[in-house]
């Protein structure tokens, strides 16, 4: 048959043999068979060995998830791991993107990991709904090992849910030659921390910066703490339905309105960059920065936790960690939990490894903190012991998604708006009392 | 989901966001397609100019306007052609009042889209006769007189097309909202579209599908009303159109 026999042929069956219901019917099916191929292939996950395997042994295929790592080697070391563990083939996936999220929904279909990494370990409604393993038994003796607040935010109700991979910080650091240029001491309190952002703001060079939103995201723990206060009670009751809270919220209002603090630099509080290219004198960003502030600043820069808002407060630093989990709707629960504690509790090599080769992090296991050779001295050797002394864990298990959200929401509106931080709070409290009644349930 | 004041929200932002962007565009491309019509040097050169940032992606145009143009240091492009004129800085994208972040996301999205509608005019233009033209010409028809009574309503099946397609667009707005706002997995909470608000919801950290999808079938509901209002306003699909 000719082209232009097969275009009459369809002209015809078009034209009279088709009703036009008929076509858009095969249309139909054919498009829903192509979207089921689609689902049915390339899900990233290897088919479960079958047949003769036997749990646990050497056929098993494991799906390892971590995010994307910014450091250069990271990916090849974590895959150099996996490929070093005998009893199970391990897979490594490198999740760019909106990680967090893309893996909590991944959870829920069977196209998920058997172990994955999550930030300050599963959330609430994970363990809630069933979703990771109880891994307590793998921490085991080794529990006192690690650092304490940070396990504690992995577990719930006495059980551990994740193992702590590396803990990172996040601390003040500021240009030491512009201080003393300005004759300023590393300001002790959160009014002089004020007063100095004042006196260093000049020109194009600002005082603080606390991210391209005036700290509405990033500060709202920090400050709870400085009043000594805490998202939740020890009891899990709402922690800052108190004045101090509003005059702590209400001082990020103050630099706001005072112009001192950095606003809409090209990369957020999370790179250096700010600093290091003059636009700011002080800036609150990560452990993970130190090795571009060392090229780009020398020994200009100093470290130190966010101050107290006054005598009676606490000065504090957050720490966080990335904690290993394992899911319940892996294959083959028990191979998983071999692998994550074979890495994670065993290779204490591994680790060191890990948290200093690459990236610039602190070991979650206190003894191998002495072994990193890059925490021994300098800045990075003071913002360790910070963490130690004054680590905060950024937020607890039962403050949800849904109550950060609130806060967040509230944090912008007294920073950027002017709204009344005391009317804010109790705002987020409606929400947090019903989060918490909903969880406790 | 309807007592939800932020769902609310959002539904009011989207409407501000339409209300402006859709006649906006409308005007602008139709403006450029004049234009461009009407040039006898160039032509082509002007069109594919116009026309070339329609193939550049949202997410990018997005960081550009974001991190280059429009960031709060003096450096920032629209910060610099201020400091000629001794203004100081504005924080664009951090200032919540006055909200000049919809003047970066407002920019964002005509740079982007005034070149396809253009282009959808210009070859409505086209099609035009010259002989009504010419006709109006004997009658000593000019200038505006021209455009109202033969440029315009021989247009109306472009203008039609055009208006259906902003205001889908509009309805899709996402891209630039999420790129240009969002912070290091946060949202303010202003500005927020419906499409925003829901990812947050349902995909996001708050991982409620229950309400995720209520709030979707409301969207979708809207969506079909506004249609067949806007199908039973414009005629759509008359005979003799």
């Amino acid at each position: 048959m000719s082209d232009k026999e097969i275009g009459r042929g369809i002209g015809q069956a078009l034209g009279s043999h088709l009703s036009r219901r008929s076509l858009f019917a095969l249309g139909g099916a054919a498009a829903v068979t192509g979207v089921l191929a689609a689902c049915g292939s390339n899900t990233g996950r290897e088919p479960a060995a079958t047949g003769g395997a036997t749990g646990g042994g050497s056929g098993a295929t494991l799906n390892q998830w971590y995010h994307q790592y910014g450091e250069a080697g990271t990916q090849q070391a974590v895959e150099r791991y996996a490929a070093a563990y005998k009893d199970a083939t391990v897979k490594v996936g490198w999740k760019p993107g909106d990680y967090d999220q893309s893996t909590a929904a991944s959870l829920l279909t069977d196209a998920g990991p058997d172990v994955f990494e999550y930030g300050n370990g599963p959330t609430i409604d994970m363990i809630k709904g069933g979703q990771v393993v109880d891994l307590t038994d793998l921490v085991g003796d080794t529990k006192s090992d690690f650092n304490p607040s940070i396990l504690e935010r992995m577990t719930y109700e006495g059980k551990t849910y994740a193992i702590p991979q590396v803990v990172d910080m996040q601390l003040l650091v500021y240009r030491k030659s512009l201080l003393d240029k300005a004759g300023i001491a590393p300001p002790q309190t959160i009014d002089e921390l004020i007063a100095a952002a004042k006196k260093l703001t000049q020109g194009n060079v600002k005082g603080l910066f606390l991210g391209n939103d005036g700290g509405a995201g990033l500060m709202g723990g920090p400050m709870l703490w400085s009043a000594g206060l805490d998202y939740l009670t020890a009891d899990n009751q709402f922690g800052f339905d108190d004045p101090r809270a509003a005059t702590a919220l209400g001082k990020l209002r103050e630099m706001w309105d005072a112009k001192v603090l950095l606003l809409g630099a090209p990369k957020d509080w999370f790179d250096p960059s700010a600093l290091t290219a003059g636009l700011t004198a002080m800036q609150f960003t990560g452990l993970w920065t130190f090795p571009d502030l060392k090229k780009g600043l020398g020994d200009d820069f100093g470290v130190m936790a966010w101050p107290a808002l006054d005598g009676s407060g606490k000065a504090s630093v957050p720490v966080g960690a990335y904690g290993s989990c394992v899911s319940a709707k892996s294959k083959d629960v028990e191979a998983a939990k071999k692998f994550a504690k074979w890495l994670w509790i065993d290779q204490t090599a591994y680790q060191l490894d890990f948290a200093t080769a690459y990236g610039f992090h602190i070991p979650s296991r206190t003894s191998l903190i002495g072994q990193a050779t890059t925490l021994k001295e300098g800045q990075a050797a003071e913002a360790a012991k910070l963490a130690t002394d004054v680590g905060h864990a950024q937020s607890p298990i039962l403050w949800t998604p849904k109550c950060a959200t609130a806060f967040g929401d509230a944090m912008n509106r007294i920073v950027k708006e002017g709204a009344d931080p005391a009317g804010e709070i109790a705002k987020v409290k409606t929400v947090a009392d019903a989060e918490l009644k909903r969880v406790l349930a | 989901m309807l007592r939800d004041p932020a769902f609310r929200n959002s539904l009011l932002t989207f409407l501000a966001f339409a209300v402006f962007i859709v006649p906006t565009t409308f005007v602008i491309s139709l403006g450029a397609a004049l234009l461009v019509a009407r040039t006898r040097v160039m032509q082509s050169f002007f069109r594919s100019v116009f026309f070339l940032p329609t193939a550049c992606s949202y997410v990018v145009a997005a960081l550009v306007w974001k991190m280059s143009i429009f960031s709060g240091i003096r450096s920032g492009l629209a910060n610099a052609v201020l400091g000629w004129f001794g203004i100081d800085s504005i924080p664009w994208l951090s200032l919540a009042e006055p909200p000049w972040y919809w003047l970066v996301i407002v920019t964002a999205r005509l740079w982007l889209q005034v070149g396809f509608y253009m282009i959808l005019f210009l070859a409505g233009i086209q099609r035009i006769s010259p002989t009504l033209y010419e006709a109006a010409a004997i009658d000593g028809a000019e200038g505006w007189k021209v455009f109202r009574h033969i440029t315009l309503p021989q247009l109306r099946a472009t203008s039609t097309a055009v208006l259906l397609l902003l205001l889908i667009n509009a309805f899709q707005a996402f891209d630039e909202f999420y790129n240009i706002l969002s912070t290091f997995g946060t949202y303010p909470p202003y500005a927020r579209p419906p499409l925003v608000y829901l990812y947050y919801t349902a995909l996001g950290s708050g991982q409620d599908f229950g309400h995720g999808s209520a709030g979707a079938v409301i969207l979708t509901l809207i969506i079909a009303i506004v249609a067949v209002v806007q199908g039973r306003i414009l005629r759509l699909g008359d005979r003799g159109d």
